[in-house]
């Protein structure tokens, strides 16, 4: 615990809430980052950029680093080398509980936690209300009646969006979805991307991790290429789909996949 | 106060259902026979040792230190067999050591402090090697139930500390639950004692021809400081390897396995 004290009490930089729209400063910024897994090597990212503008997606091939990268991000994961920087800052100086209220996570696999669909929410915001949570669930499409019903009854299409309804309890200004949609049935995956289509209309950033080059034009106006733990391009997607590197272009045709 | 002295002729008898136990193996083809015959030998051949040893310890014009050192030993034996079955957890020798060296002085200051027994080496070594014999299968169970629930439930855990929970709140539902499988043993054991089995004190203390009412009168006092001590050295080491398994910028970090 003192360990645990005197880390929090090094992270004074203030967490920037609800950055908005800024062109001229990334939102996520990775400089000579390696991330390390039981000795071995799993990404190496000499520079890349997520911007304050649009939505980005992460791409490639299983296995590849994606999601490491994303989980960087709200420092789930931490490099052994190199600087994450969260609009400016280096995530080293933030409280670490501070940046994930304001980092969302959407994981994979729906998972909701034991007990209602209320202590769900509650679970990320204590302090709230039964019309709040209410409203919560309406945000996600989630019928509010659903409040006292069991979280493990929910259907998986209704515990992602549970899920999601939870990540935004806590007011974020990003969310960070993790193959969101890859476990969903195609009516479900295409509810969860209208949803997070709606946030990002109100101003919340979103970062998808996908491998579904399919759903690229539909949920990204910008495109990171993961392949072998190293960035291959990065850009506006128009521009990587116009003219992408030869391992990039292996990978959109399905070669490398 | 009659005497009990069965000889070797007396275990040489019992050997009957040693021999009786590796012809069940044989006729129905369990292999164990080998097995069921070493940990006879074993278990003769230790208790003749430690008999010999303990008769110089527990001697009249033994220094009481003898004693100590011996109990000391225990808790350094004890503490290498918990690390030894729970391997990929780091440090857990000296978190085992102090937790069982802790519980054992916390009981045998409660047990001779208070009078509950004369402190003389005859009480020290029985009543210390009681405590640790329940507290050590305890504390193993402790230490891999800690382990195997974080390790199971990664999911709800990294989902917890995505909304911004510390790592201590995230795992506190996973460390309950292997706190009472650890301890909840030895709370039904001391709810039926007398019911089903006759514990080990009362046991030798009757075949020795103490009072029926003395030998209860110092099973229940026994069975108290064991209580005790397996729910501090439960909590301790299932406290410890749980924080191990967090890092001081609340991410989970689970050993290779």
């Amino acid at each position: 615990m003192r360990i645990r004290r005197r880390a929090a009490a090094t992270a004074v930089a203030p967490v920037p809430h609800h950055v908005g729209h800024d062109p001229d400063r990334p939102l996520f910024e990775l400089d000579g980052v390696v991330v390390e897994r039981g000795g071995t090597q799993v990404l190496a990212v000499d520079h890349v950029e997520i911007p304050c503008t649009g939505t980005t997606a992460i791409v490639g091939p299983s296995g590849s680093g994606k999601s490491t990268l994303l989980r960087l991000c709200n420092r789930l994961e931490v490099p052994v080398a190199g600087t994450v920087r969260f609009h400016g800052t280096d995530l080293a100086d933030l409280d670490p509980l501070a940046l994930r209220r304001e980092v969302a996570m959407v994981f994979q696999q729906p998972v909701s936690l034991p007990g209602t669909v209320e202590d769900n929410l509650r679970a990320a915001d204590p302090d709230l209300g039964a019309d709040a949570a209410r409203a919560a669930l309406d945000r996600v499409g989630l019928a509010p009646d659903l409040l006292g019903r069991d979280a493990d009854q929910l259907s998986g299409g209704e515990r992602q969006r549970l899920a999601l309804a939870r990540s935004l309890a806590t007011d974020p200004g990003v969310v960070l979805l993790d193959e969101a949609t890859s476990a969903l049935d195609p009516a479900n995956a295409t509810r969860i991307e209208e949803l997070v289509a709606g946030l990002t209309a109100d101003g919340i950033h979103a970062v998808w991790v996908s491998h579904d080059l399919d759903a690229l034009e539909r949920i990204a106006d910008h495109v990171v290429v993961v392949i072998d733990g190293r960035i291959a391009q990065q850009g506006p997607l128009a521009a990587v789909r116009r003219e992408p590197v030869p391992p990039v272009e292996r990978f959109f045709t399905g070669e490398a996949a | 106060m009659s005497t009990s002295s069965i000889g070797f002729t007396g275990v040489a008898a019992s050997l009957v259902l040693i021999v009786v136990a590796a012809a069940l193996s044989w006729r129905e083809r369990l292999g164990l026979e080998r097995t069921i015959a070493w940990a006879a030998c074993r278990a003769f051949g230790q208790l003749v040792v430690i008999g010999g040893a303990l008769a110089l310890v527990l001697a009249d014009d033994a220094p009481p230190i003898l004693s100590w050192l011996w109990v000391a030993g225990m808790v350094v034996v004890g503490a290498a067999t918990i690390a030894s079955r729970v391997r990929n957890v780091p440090g857990l020798f000296a978190l085992a050591a102090g937790a069982l060296g802790g519980a054992v002085a916390v009981s045998l200051l409660v047990a001779f402090g208070l009078g509950i027994f004369p402190l003389e080496p005859r009480t020290i070594v029985p009543v210390a090697g009681m405590l640790l014999g329940n507290a050590i299968g305890a504390t193993v169970l402790s230490a891999r139930r800690t382990l195997i629930e974080i390790t199971e439930h990664r999911d709800q855990i990294e989902v917890r500390l995505a909304i911004g929970q510390t790592g201590r709140d995230a795992i506190r539902p996973h460390l309950q639950e292997s706190l009472r499988t650890a301890i909840g043993p030895q709370i039904e054991q001391t709810k039926i004692v007398g019911l089903i089995a006759l514990p080990g004190t009362m046991t030798g203390l009757l075949l020795a021809g103490v009072d029926p009412l003395d030998a209860v009168l110092v099973q229940v006092a026994v069975m108290f400081l064991i209580l005790g001590s397996v729910a501090i050295t439960s909590v301790v080491v299932g406290r410890g390897v749980a924080h191990r398994l967090l890092t001081a910028d609340h991410r989970l970090q689970l050993p290779a396995t």
